[in-house]
C-alpha cells in the first residue's frame, strides 16, 4: 500500500516520499487502482465537472503506472473525456483531427508545384462546401461514369450564377463521386484578389492558360474549365442558359496537344442562385472588376443578399469527345479547333435544354 | 577565372573549382579582397567595371570565365546605383573583354530566376522559353534581365564560345547570407495579407556543384536550377516555428523601409512582389540537357537552413507551454 501514495500533479510525477525516481507503482497498486478507474470514468461521463476532481488522485496513480510518463495524465484525461463524449469511432476522428492540426501548425505537409494543397482541400475546403451542395442546392449528378477513372481528361462546363459557385460545386461533386481531385482553371482576376487567389491555388486552381492546362493534363490530372469565363458568369438573368462564346478555343487545343478526352458537363440550377438584374458598370470600371452585380437582394439587403437562393441543381456529364485520333498538328489548325469547340458547345447547350425540360421547378 | 570572389557564393565556387585537379589555375577577381579563405585560388584585385579586366584575361591566358559577380542587395554594394553599375556595366565590360580575348572558350553566368519576375498572371511553372509576364522596373530582376540580354548578345557575336546561363532559384543553406535568409531569420516575419507565395530553393552546395558542373562540362544554353518541389511561404514560416505578421499589401513598402532601418533585412520592390506571388520554374531541362541532379529538394534545403537558424518563438513557446502543462 505504501506505493499507492497520491502522486501530486505538479511534481513531474515523482512521489513525495521514497527515492524520487520510481514512477511505476507496484502491481498491487495497479490492481487496486484498476477497478475504481472504470467507476470514475463512467461517473465522469455522467457528470464530468465535479467528479473529475475526486477522480484525479486515483486515476493519476493508475495512468502514471500505465504510461510510465510523468505528466502523461493530462492527455490521458483528455483522451478519456473524448472517448466518453464521442465514442470509439469519434475518438479516432478526433485523434485524426489533432494530427491534422499538428501537421498544419508545423508545416509538415506537401504542396504540389501549382500550390495545390491536397490535405487542406480534402479536410477543410470540401467539407465546408459539402453541406452547401448537398443540403442547400441538393445537387443531382448524372453520367459520372463518363469521367475516366485514370489519366487526364478535360471537363468543360457552362458557367453561370454571378459568383463562380458552380466551379466549386463541380469540384466537390467530382471528388465525392469520381474520387479524383478536379484541378480548375481560373481567371487571372482570381489570383490578383487577396485571399481568393490564395485559397484558389490551395484548392487546386491555376491560371487559365495553355501552359498550365497542358502541364496539368500531361501529368494525368482531371482539369475543369469554364470557357465562357466572365461573359457566362456575369450575363443578365434574362439570358440564362444561353451559352456565350467559348473563349478562343484554347481549351480544345490544350486537350488536342495532350490527347486527352473532353468531357462536356452541363450544370442546371446555378443560374438562379444570384439572379443578375443589373450592373453598376461605373463602379466596376473604377475597381477594375468585370461587373458589380445587382440582384433582387443585393445590395438591397446588404450581407443577407449574399446568401445564394436555394435552387435545385442538376449536373450531367456527357459522353467524352476523343481528341487523340486527330492527326499530328491538329491543335494548330484553327478551323478544326473551332469545329471541335462548337461541337462541345452544342452538346452542352442541348443537354442544358434537355435538363431544363426535366426540371419540375427552379427550387424543387 | 571567377568574378565576385569576395562574396560568399563566388568564394565557394572558386574554392570548389580550385579543389578540382583537372583545372590548372583558378583566378579570383573582385574589387575588395575576400574575407574568406580561398585556398588554391589566386586572387587578383581588379574591377570588372574597368577595361583593365581585359588585360587580366589576356595576361593570364584565361580560357573559362565564371561570372558570379551579380549583386543581389543594394546594401552590400553601397546603394542601388552602385549595384546597377556593378551588375550591368560590370557585365558589359567583362563581356567586352571576353569578346576581344581569343583564348576564352567558355562563359558560365550565374543568373537568377528573378528574370521571370513575379505576378498574379504568371503560369504555374516557368520554362526556359517563357517570357516574363510581370517584371519590375528596378532591382535585381531588372538587372538580371539586362545581364542576360548582354550575355545573349555575346553568344551571338562569339558563336565559338560555349555560353551557359544558370537561372538559379534562391540559394538557401546554413552559410548563405542573402535577403531571403535574413528575411527568414527575422524574429517576427512580415508577410503580405491574403497572399501566399510559392517558393523554390536551391541548396547552396547544389548551386556550387552546378557551377562546377557547367565549368567542367560543355553544356551550352540556359537552364533553370531549383530543388524539387515547392514550399508555400506560410508553410516555410510554420516550419521555422516563427510568428508571421500578415500586413496588407499597401504597407509592404513602408514595412520594408522599417526593416531596412532596423538592419534586419534588405528588400527591394521586386522581392516584395516575389514574396507576394511567388514563382516556380520547370527544371526538366536541368536533368535532360544540363545533366545535373540537385542533392537537396526545396524542403530538404530549407530544413538544412532551419537547423542552423535554431528554434523560433512559436516553437519555443509551444515547448514552454508543454513543459508547464507537464509541470
Amino acid at each position: 500500500m505504501a506505493d499507492a501514495d497520491v502522486i501530486p500533479i505538479g511534481s513531474g510525477g515523482r512521489p513525495g516520499r521514497g527515492t524520487g525516481r520510481r514512477t511505476t507503482p507496484s502491481a498491487a497498486a495497479r490492481a487496486l487502482a484498476g477497478t475504481p478507474r472504470k467507476k470514475s470514468s463512467r461517473k465522469a461521463a455522467d457528470n464530468p465537472g465535479p467528479v473529475k476532481e475526486e477522480a484525479v488522485p486515483t486515476a493519476g496513480v493508475d495512468e502514471v503506472g500505465a504510461d510510465a510518463v510523468p505528466g502523461g495524465m493530462d492527455f490521458a484525461g483528455f483522451e478519456r473525456l473524448v472517448r466518453d463524449t464521442f465514442g470509439a469511432e469519434g475518438e479516432r476522428k478526433v485523434a485524426e483531427w489533432l494530427a491534422f492540426l499538428r501537421r498544419r501548425l508545423t508545416g509538415e505537409y506537401e504542396v504540389d508545384e501549382f500550390g495545390y494543397d491536397a490535405e487542406l482541400t480534402d479536410q477543410v475546403l470540401l467539407s465546408v462546401l459539402r453541406p452547401l451542395a448537398e443540403k442547400w442546392f441538393r445537387v443531382e449528378v448524372r453520367g459520372v461514369e463518363n469521367i475516366p477513372d485514370t489519366g487526364g481528361a478535360l471537363i468543360v462546363a457552362n458557367h453561370s450564377g454571378t459568383m463562380p459557385l458552380d466551379g466549386l460545386v463541380t469540384q466537390l461533386i467530382i471528388a465525392d463521386h469520381a474520387h479524383r481531385p478536379l484541378r480548375t482553371l481560373a481567371a487571372d482576376l482570381v489570383f490578383q484578389t487577396p485571399f481568393v487567389g490564395e485559397l484558389a491555388r490551395k484548392g487546386g486552381a491555376t491560371m487559365a492558360s495553355n501552359d498550365d492546362a497542358e502541364r496539368l493534363l500531361s501529368r494525368g490530372n482531371l482539369v475543369g474549365v469554364w470557357p465562357e469565363g466572365f461573359k457566362g458568369i456575369g450575363k443578365p438573368f434574362s439570358e440564362r442558359y444561353k451559352l456565350q462564346r467559348f473563349g478562343r478555343g484554347g481549351f480544345v487545343s490544350a486537350a488536342m496537344r495532350t490527347g486527352v478526352p473532353i468531357v462536356p458537363c452541363s450544370i442546371v440550377g446555378a443560374e438562379e442562385i444570384y439572379p443578375l438584374v443589373g450592373n453598376i458598370a461605373s463602379l466596376a470600371r473604377l475597381l477594375g472588376v468585370p461587373y458589380i452585380p445587382i440582384t433582387p437582394f443585393f445590395p438591397l439587403l446588404g450581407p443577407l443578399g449574399l446568401i445564394p437562393l436555394p435552387s435545385k441543381w442538376l449536373i450531367e456529364f456527357g459522353e467524352p469527345i476523343r481528341t487523340d485520333d486527330f492527326p499530328e498538328g491538329a491543335a494548330d489548325d484553327p478551323m478544326l479547333v473551332f469545329n471541335v469547340t462548337d461541337q462541345v458547345r452544342e452538346t452542352i447547350q442541348q443537354t442544358l435544354y434537355a435538363l431544363l425540360m426535366q426540371r419540375r421547378s427552379v427550387f424543387f | 577565372m571567377v568574378t565576385g570572389v569576395s562574396r560568399d557564393a563566388g568564394a565557394r565556387c572558386a574554392r570548389r573549382l580550385a579543389a578540382d585537379p583537372s583545372i590548372d589555375t583558378v583566378i579570383g577577381i573582385d574589387v575588395v579582397p575576400p574575407r574568406a579563405e580561398l585556398g588554391r585560388v589566386r586572387f587578383v584585385r581588379a574591377d570588372i567595371r574597368n577595361p583593365v579586366i581585359a588585360k587580366v584575361i589576356a595576361g593570364e591566358g584565361v580560357d573559362t570565365v565564371v561570372h558570379t559577380g551579380v549583386v543581389a542587395t543594394p546594401g552590400s554594394a553601397g546603394g542601388r546605383s552602385s549595384m546597377k553599375e556593378i551588375n550591368v556595366i560590370g557585365t558589359m565590360q567583362l563581356l567586352a573583354a571576353c569578346q576581344k580575348a581569343p583564348g576564352v572558350s567558355k562563359l558560365v553566368v550565374k543568373s537568377s530566376t528573378t528574370v521571370y519576375g513575379a505576378g498574379p498572371r504568371d503560369p504555374a511553372m516557368f520554362t526556359e522559353e517563357m517570357a516574363p509576364r510581370a517584371i519590375h522596373q528596378t532591382g535585381l530582376s531588372k538587372d538580371a534581365v539586362e545581364v542576360e540580354g548582354y550575355v545573349r548578345g555575346f553568344a551571338r557575336r562569339r558563336p565559338d564560345v560555349c555560353v551557359t546561363t544558370l537561372r538559379m532559384a534562391n540559394w538557401i543553406g546554413p552559410q548563405t547570407d542573402s535577403p531571403i535568409t535574413r528575411y527568414f531569420a527575422m524574429p517576427v516575419i512580415p508577410t503580405v495579407f491574403g497572399f501566399d507565395a510559392r517558393l523554390q530553393f536551391l541548396h547552396e552546395s547544389d548551386g556550387v556543384e552546378a557551377i562546377h558542373h557547367a565549368t567542367v562540362q560543355d553544356r551550352p544554353g540556359t537552364f533553370n536550377l531549383a530543388g524539387d518541389g515547392i514550399l508555400m511561404l506560410s508553410q516555410a514560416i510554420r516550419r521555422l516555428g516563427r510568428p508571421a505578421l500578415r500586413l496588407p499589401s499597401f504597407t509592404a513598402a513602408s514595412t520594408a523601409v522599417v526593416v531596412r532601418r532596423a538592419r534586419l533585412a534588405d528588400f527591394s520592390p521586386d522581392q516584395i512582389t516575389f514574396l507576394t506571388y511567388g514563382r516556380a520554374v520547370d527544371t526538366a531541362r536541368m536533368r535532360t540537357e544540363f545533366g545535373f541532379e540537385p542533392a537537396y529538394t526545396t524542403a530538404q534545403a530549407f530544413d538544412d537552413f532551419r537547423a542552423k537558424l535554431g528554434t523560433g518563438a512559436v516553437t519555443a513557446t509551444a515547448r514552454l507551454l508543454k513543459g508547464a502543462l507537464r509541470g
